[in-house]
C-alpha cells in the first residue's frame, strides 16, 4: 500500500511544480514526474512479488505459471505511453527553446503578449 | 465492415507522404491534401445511414482480447462532422497558408490530427482512446505555435502543459479502471462495472475523467488555454480546434464514457455536476467574451460559452436532452468553423485581428461580410437559422426536466451571445470603411467555396429544422444524422449487448 502512496505523492509533486513554478524549464521537469508517476502506477499495477516472466514454458504447471507471471498488459501500456510522453517533452523543449530565442528567458512572467 | 479502418488508415498515410513532399511544388501538395479529405468526406457520407453498430476486429482478435472499432449513430455523427470540417478548412488552406513557409509540414500535421481524432472517435478500447487522443492533441499543440511568433509559441506552450496534464488525468483514470476490473475494452468494461459495485473508487476515477475531460473540452475552471490557443492558430486549424476537435475530445469521449461504459446510475447524483459546470462555463465565456476586442479571442470566449450549453443539455440526461446537445454540437461546429474562417478572412485581408482598426468591410468583402452575418444569425438563434432550433430544443428540454432556472440561464446567455456577435457586426462589417481599408480586395475564390458552403448548410439545416413543429422526427437532419447519435447515448449501457455478443 505504502508504495502507492509514494506514487501519488509523486503526482502531486509533478503537478505542484506545474502549477507553482515559474520557470519553462522547470515546468517541463515537473511534466516528466508527474508524466512517470502516472507511468509508475501502471507498472505497480501489473507488479507481483518475486514474480516470473509471462512466458510460458515448455512443462510448466499451468496454475503455478498464472499464480506467479506478472500482467504483461501494463509493461505493454507503459512503453506506449512513456513513447508519447517522450514527444511531448520533446517538443515542450522545442518550443522553450524558441520562446528563449524570442525573450532571453525563461521566466513565465516576462512572457505577457497573451492576456485576459 | 471493411472500411471502418480506412477513417484512421489514410490520413495516417496522407502525412507520411506530405511530410515527405517538403520541397514538391504547392499545387501539387494543396491537390494530394484536398483529395485525401475529400476523400474522407465521401467515406463518412457513405457509412451514414448504416443501421445498428458495425464492429471490426482489429487484426482478428476479437473483442474482449483485441481491439476493436466501433461504428454506431454516435460515431458516424462525429466521423460526419469531423470530415466536413476538415475537408472546408483544407479548401480555405489552399489560399490562406500560403502565407506561412512550410506548407507540406502543415498539411502533414493537418492529416495527423484527422487521423487522431478519427481514432478516437471509432475506437473501443480504453487505452486506444488515449493513444488517439495524445496524437491529435500533440498535432494541434505543433499547429498553435505554426506561426512561430511570440504570442503563438506562448500560446502553444501553456495550451501544451495544461493539455497535458488533462491527458495524464486520463492515463491515470484508465490505469485505475484497469486496476479495479482488468480489461480496457469498453464493452468488457461496462459488463463488469455492471456486475459488481465498486462504490467510492469508481466515482473518484469518474471525476478524474471528467476533469480530464473537461481540460480537453475548456470547460470553464479548465478553460484557461482555450482563449490563447484557438485565436493563436492559423484560422483554418481555428475552425478545426474550436470545430470540432474539443467536442470530439472533451465532449464526445464524456458522452461516450459516461453514458455507455460507466452509466449515468452508476454516478447517481453526482451527475448533477454536468449541470453546474455547462451553466458556469455559459455564463463565463459569455461575460469574457463581451470585453474583448481581438476578433479571433472573442469567438474563442464565445466557443467556451457554446460548449457550456452542450454540458448543459448533456447533462440533463434525458432523452430529449441528448437529443438537443447533439444537434447543438452538430450546428455549432459549422457555425464556429464559419465565424473562425471568416475571421481568418478578415486577418487575410486587413492583416489585423482588432475590431477597432476594422469598419465598413462588407462593403469590399460582400462574400466575408454576408456570411459572417449568416453565422452571427446562427449562433445567436435568430429563426429561421440552425442555431435557434438546437437552442429551442435545449431550452424545452431544461424546462422539460423541470429546472427553470438553468432554462433563464440559457435564454439569458442567447441575448449575451447576439450582443456580442452584433458588436463584431458592427465594428467589423458595418458602417462606413476606414480610410486605411480602402485597398483591401475580398479573398480569393476557395477561401470564399468554404464559407459559402457553411453559411449554406447553416440555412439549410435550419430550414429544414422549420418541420420540427410537427415533432422532431419530421426533420430529415434530426431523423438521419442526431436520431441514431442520440438511440446510442439512450441506449446508455446496452452498449455492452451490441458489441459482446
Amino acid at each position: 500500500m505504502l508504495i502507492y502512496v509514494l506514487c501519488i505523492i509523486l503526482f502531486a509533486i509533478g503537478l505542484y511544480g506545474i502549477v507553482v513554478k515559474k520557470n519553462l524549464v522547470k515546468i517541463i521537469i515537473s511534466f516528466g514526474i508527474l508524466d512517470y508517476s502516472v507511468n509508475l502506477f501502471f507498472i505497480l499495477l501489473g507488479y507481483k512479488r518475486d514474480g516470473i516472466a509471462p512466458i510460458m514454458m515448455k512443462g510448466q504447471d499451468k496454475a503455478q505459471f498464472v499464480a506467479q507471471a506478472v500482467d504483461p498488459l501494463p509493461q505493454a501500456l507503459v512503453l506506449t505511453s512513456i513513447v508519447i510522453g517522450l514527444g511531448i517533452t520533446i517538443l515542450m523543449v522545442a518550443i522553450a527553446i524558441r520562446l528563449y530565442d524570442k525573450y532571453g528567458t525563461f521566466d513565465v512572467m516576462k512572457m505577457r503578449k497573451l492576456k485576459g | 465492415m471493411q472500411i471502418i479502418p480506412l477513417f484512421i488508415a489514410v490520413p495516417l498515410g496522407a502525412a507520411f507522404i506530405l511530410a515527405m513532399l517538403g520541397k514538391a511544388r504547392h499545387s501539387l501538395i494543396d491537390l494530394l491534401a484536398n483529395i485525401v479529405t475529400a476523400f474522407l468526406l465521401i467515406l463518412a457520407i457513405s457509412v451514414i445511414g448504416v443501421k445498428g453498430t458495425t464492429t471490426y476486429s482489429m487484426g482478428r482478435w476479437l473483442p474482449p482480447i483485441g481491439i476493436v472499432l466501433v461504428l454506431d449513430g454516435l460515431s458516424i455523427l462525429m466521423l460526419v462532422m469531423v470530415n466536413l470540417i476538415s475537408f472546408l478548412a483544407t479548401i480555405f488552406s489552399i489560399s490562406y497558408i500560403e502565407r506561412f513557409t512550410a506548407k507540406a509540414k502543415f498539411y502533414a500535421m493537418f492529416m495527423l490530427m484527422i487521423a487522431g481524432l478519427n481514432g478516437v472517435i471509432l475506437t473501443g478500447d480504453m487505452f486506444n482512446m488515449f493513444v488517439f487522443l495524445e496524437i491529435a492533441s500533440i498535432a494541434s499543440y505543433v499547429l498553435v505555435a505554426f506561426g512561430t511568433e511570440d504570442e503563438e509559441l506562448e500560446a502553444s506552450f501553456k495550451y501544451m502543459v495544461i493539455g497535458s496534464v488533462g491527458g495524464l488525468f486520463i492515463l491515470l483514470s484508465i490505469a485505475l479502471l484497469y486496476g479495479m476490473t482488468g480489461t480496457l475494452n469498453m464493452a468488457h468494461l461496462s459488463q463488469i462495472i455492471a456486475s459488481k459495485n465498486f462504490g467510492i473508487g469508481l466515482l473518484f476515477t469518474s471525476a478524474l475523467l471528467i476533469a480530464g475531460f473537461a481540460i480537453k473540452a475548456a470547460i470553464v475552471p479548465f478553460h484557461a488555454w482555450l482563449p490563447d490557443a484557438h485565436p493563436s492558430a492559423p484560422a483554418p486549424i481555428s475552425a478545426m480546434l474550436s470545430g470540432v476537435f474539443i467536442k470530439i475530445l472533451g465532449i464526445y469521449t464524456m458522452m461516450r464514457i459516461l453514458t455507455n461504459v460507466i452509466g449515468i446510475a452508476t454516478l447517481g447524483r453526482a451527475w448533477d455536476i454536468m449541470l453546474v459546470l455547462g451553466a458556469i462555463s455559459m455564463v463565463a465565456g459569455g461575460l469574457l467574451a463581451i470585453g474583448q476586442w481581438d476578433y479571433k479571442r472573442l469567438l474563442a470566449y464565445s466557443s467556451i460559452s457554446q460548449v457550456g450549453y452542450i454540458m448543459l443539455a448533456f447533462g440533463l440526461g434525458t432523452p430529449l436532452g441528448y437529443l438537443a446537445a447533439l444537434f447543438h454540437l452538430a450546428n455549432h461546429s459549422i457555425f464556429k468553423a464559419l465565424m473562425f474562417l471568416n475571421s481568418g478572412a478578415v486577418e487575410y485581408a486587413t492583416e489585423t485581428r482588432d475590431l477597432q482598426k476594422m469598419g465598413g468591410l462588407s462593403e469590399r468583402m460582400p462574400v466575408t461580410g454576408i456570411t459572417s452575418t449568416v453565422g452571427t444569425l446562427s449562433i445567436s438563434g435568430v429563426p429561421p437559422f440552425n442555431g435557434f432550433w438546437s437552442k429551442l430544443l435545449i431550452i424545452i428540454a431544461i424546462v422539460q426536466a423541470g429546472r427553470p432556472v438553468y432554462a433563464v440561464i440559457a435564454i439569458l446567455v442567447s441575448v449575451l451571445t447576439l450582443a456580442y456577435f452584433l458588436k463584431v457586426q458592427r465594428y467589423a462589417f458595418f458602417g462606413k470603411i476606414k480610410d486605411t481599408l480602402m485597398n483591401i480586395k475580398e479573398v480569393p475564390v476557395p477561401m470564399c467555396i468554404s464559407l459559402i458552403v457553411l453559411a449554406a448548410l447553416c440555412l439549410i439545416i435550419g430550414l429544414d429544422a422549420f418541420r420540427i413543429i410537427q415533432g422532431t422526427n419530421a426533420s430529415w437532419f434530426i431523423r438521419v444524422m442526431i436520431e441514431p447519435a442520440k438511440e446510442v447515448l439512450v441506449n446508455g449501457t446496452n452498449y455492452v449487448k451490441t458489441i459482446l455478443p
